[in-house]
């Protein structure tokens, strides 16, 4: 009777039939987070695939977004520019560790500046995003760059709109140096800034720190090199002003003692070292302790054991700072502690 | 059973197969409609046990010590979609009677095609338009004007005083007005197509002249339908994301000045919503989500209730 009903039925089988029957693929990885490592990740990973054919499957969405994405499982490793206190580790049943070094490199534009030749430091720096220091020829600043003839334009402060890694690195930065800036605002991926406008990601701040005369704000130093921005020099925790170059990150990231913090958790603000750049920052990955798929886990670690044994070269070329050698130890010897099956058998041997 | 009662047997399955699929996609859209409510109002659960009411009237914004408000948001989104309709409205006003009455009949098709091809520019080349373009123009040469001239008068000037930077809401609402004339014009033109040649002709024949015939006698006519229109260009006013995230500069402060950033409900949810990290910022966010619905759905219910009023008094509702 219903030939046609019949036939349509049959159809509509078929085809489903056929989208359910999807061959499976090869066991690629997941994870999500950090917007900062994002270029290196992805090179890493390109180069992985080559050699291997397991790819990695990266979504940038913020350190926030990783951190939520992985505290509800659903990938494989979350990745944070703000790593997390040992007890939130605990809490979550997580493990963290770091991949490359990078920081934040002040910007501005002030007519007759030329790059890096202003000198601030930190405490100058918390007054200038506190709006306590509204003129670039303000005493405190003249006071620092003896030799250089300030304008008297207001100064505007340019920070990040969008919660991120960046913005933690910095403010916890200005918390260290400044008791007022770690009373009044506190450091975060978003905080109540006292000052200034917000720009959207390091390409917000740029281009407004590019079209604001007069203006201040703060980058990813892979951005700032890349975009050959007008940065400024900072005066670090030993006294010295450093410019912002890939040797001071990595006496930042070599003088700090990763032997001593538990869990990992250290960040690389104000380092004590001669040529350090005080506002340096690791990037770091989340994941379980207890894994419930051994396989991916393993493979997982299998990637970033990779990475650091060949991928120091990939890093430097996009000016991000590979870690030093006796880190990388730490870690290897942290995944073996950390991370186990559910029957408690280390993942990584 | 005869050739003709199978036929008749196998019409009657069809039709009972689209009628039950018509509607169940009508109360999809329904249910659809009541799921994204109820999943609003149970994410902001946790803020409105923490806040209340007070959220509405509150300026703070402190991610770090947990403490929010909606104030700024509110008046932002509020400020520069007021203002987009502002501009928007008499310029879509001017291009339909233009496109209807004014213009050589030549020129209709093209003017009308172009109008259209604004429409479908995507809101974010509008953004990188407003920040690369004409952001730098507004400060290099108009936001000085203004502190100059307008800055000076005693009851407008706190208005339209502020830093030459070339982004802030008004910079924003002017964005968005832009982006809202093609839909009102379009729809304005479309309505006043419609009115029937005799009802302006008769006008004509008595007199009037052409702007008597447009305020006087389209536009009465077709006021439910340009009403539409302004609705629509409000709807997505309102809702405008990545255009306005470019040019507000994104501060949560709030100013007098016009020509100062400011922030909006949907650019401080594109801003900060994937790196909330906390149950209270997430649920805050969320609850100004639930906010900007709400406004929505009471600027709408307004519209609806306005054009009531009028036809109760011109006596076409009973």
């Amino acid at each position: 009777m219903n030939n046609k009903l019949k036939q349509l039925v049959i159809g509509i089988a078929a085809v489903a039939a056929l989208a359910f029957a999807g061959a499976s693929q090869a066991s690629d990885i997941t994870g999500a987070g950090a917007t900062f490592p994002y270029p290196i990740y992805a090179k890493w990973a390109d180069a992985y695939k080559t050699k291997t054919g397991i790819g990695l499957n990266y979504q940038s969405i913020g350190s926030g977004g990783g951190i939520k994405q992985i505290e509800a499982n659903t990938v494989d490793f979350g990745a944070s520019d703000m790593p997390l206190k040992p007890e939130d580790l605990e809490a979550n049943g997580l493990m963290q560790f770091p991949t490359v070094v990078g920081g934040v490199v002040p910007v501005i534009n002030v007519n007759g500046i030329d790059s890096g030749a202003l000198k601030l430091d930190g405490a100058t720096l918390a007054d200038i995003y506190l709006g306590k220091i509204t003129k670039w020829n303000d005493p405190a600043i003249v006071a620092l760059n003896k030799d250089l003839k300030l304008p008297a334009d207001d100064i505007t402060v340019v920070h990040r709109s969008d919660g991120s890694g960046t913005s933690f690195i910095f403010t916890h930065y200005l918390s260290q140096v400044s008791p007022e800036w770690k009373s009044s605002v506190g450091e975060g991926t978003a905080v109540s800034w006292k000052a200034g406008t917000g720009g959207k990601g390091n390409e917000g701040v740029a281009s407004y720190v590019q079209r604001i005369k007069g203006s201040i704000g703060y980058v990813e130093y892979a951005y700032a090199l890349q975009n050959k921005m007008n940065h400024v020099q900072m005066k670090n925790h030993d006294g010295s002003f450093v410019q912002p170059e890939s040797s001071a990150f990595q006496a930042a990231a070599a003088g700090a003692e990763w032997s001593k913090a538990p869990g990992l958790y250290l960040l690389l603000t104000d380092s004590p070292g001669a040529k350090s750049w005080p506002i340096a920052g690791a990037t770091f990955i989340l994941m379980h302790t207890v894994q419930d798929k051994p396989e991916t886990a393993k493979e997982v670690l299998k990637f970033f054991d990779w990475a650091y044994a060949n991928g120091d070269s990939m890093a430097s070329e996009l000016d991000y700072v590979p870690l030093p050698d006796s880190l990388v130890n730490l870690i290897h010897s942290a995944w073996e502690q950390k991370i186990k099956d559910k029957s408690g058998k280390a993942v990584w041997k | 059973m005869t050739s003709q009662k199978v036929q008749l047997k196998q019409q009657a399955v069809f039709d009972l197969l689209f009628r039950s699929v018509t509607r169940i996609c009508a109360f999809a859209v329904l249910s659809l409609l009541a799921a994204i409510i109820a999943s609003l109002v149970v994410g902001s659960l946790p803020a409105i046990h923490a806040f209340g009411f007070g959220f509405l009237a509150s300026s703070d914004w402190d991610p770090v010590n947990d403490r929010f408000g909606a104030l700024i948001p509110i008046v932002g989104t509020l400020v520069t979609s007021g203002i987009a309709l502002l501009i928007a409205i008499p310029v879509s006003f001017g291009i339909a009677v233009f496109l209807t009455e004014l213009s050589p009949r030549v020129l209709r098709r093209p003017l009308g095609i172009a109008i259209e091809l604004l429409a479908g520019i995507p809101s974010i080349i509008y953004g990188m338009w407003g920040l690369f373009v004409f952001a730098p123009l507004f400060a290099d040469y108009i936001e000085p004007w203004f502190n100059r001239h307008i800055g000076t008068l005693p009851y407008i000037g706190p208005f339209f005083s502020g830093p030459p930077m070339g982004i802030g809401l008004l910079t924003a609402g002017i964005i968005l007005s832009i982006m809202v004339i093609p839909f009102i014009a379009s729809v304005m033109r479309d309505v006043f197509d419609v009115v029937p040649p005799m009802l302006k002709e008769s006008a004509y024949a008595v007199g009037a002249t052409t702007w008597e015939v447009m305020w006087g006698v389209v536009l009465p006519y077709t006021k439910v339908g340009v009403a539409g229109g302004i609705m629509l260009g409000l709807g997505r006013a309102l809702g405008e994301t990545m255009a306005v995230t470019f040019v507000i500069g994104n501060a949560h402060e709030l100013s007098k000045s016009l020509l100062k950033a400011g922030n909006s409900i949907s650019s401080a949810l594109a801003n900060e919503f994937t790196e909330a990290v906390g149950e209270l910022y997430t649920s805050s966010l969320i609850e100004l989500g639930l906010i900007l619905f709400f406004i929505t759905f009471v600027v709408l219910s307004i519209a609806r209730i306005m054009l009531y009023e009028l036809g109760l008094r011109e006596g076409q509702v009973a």
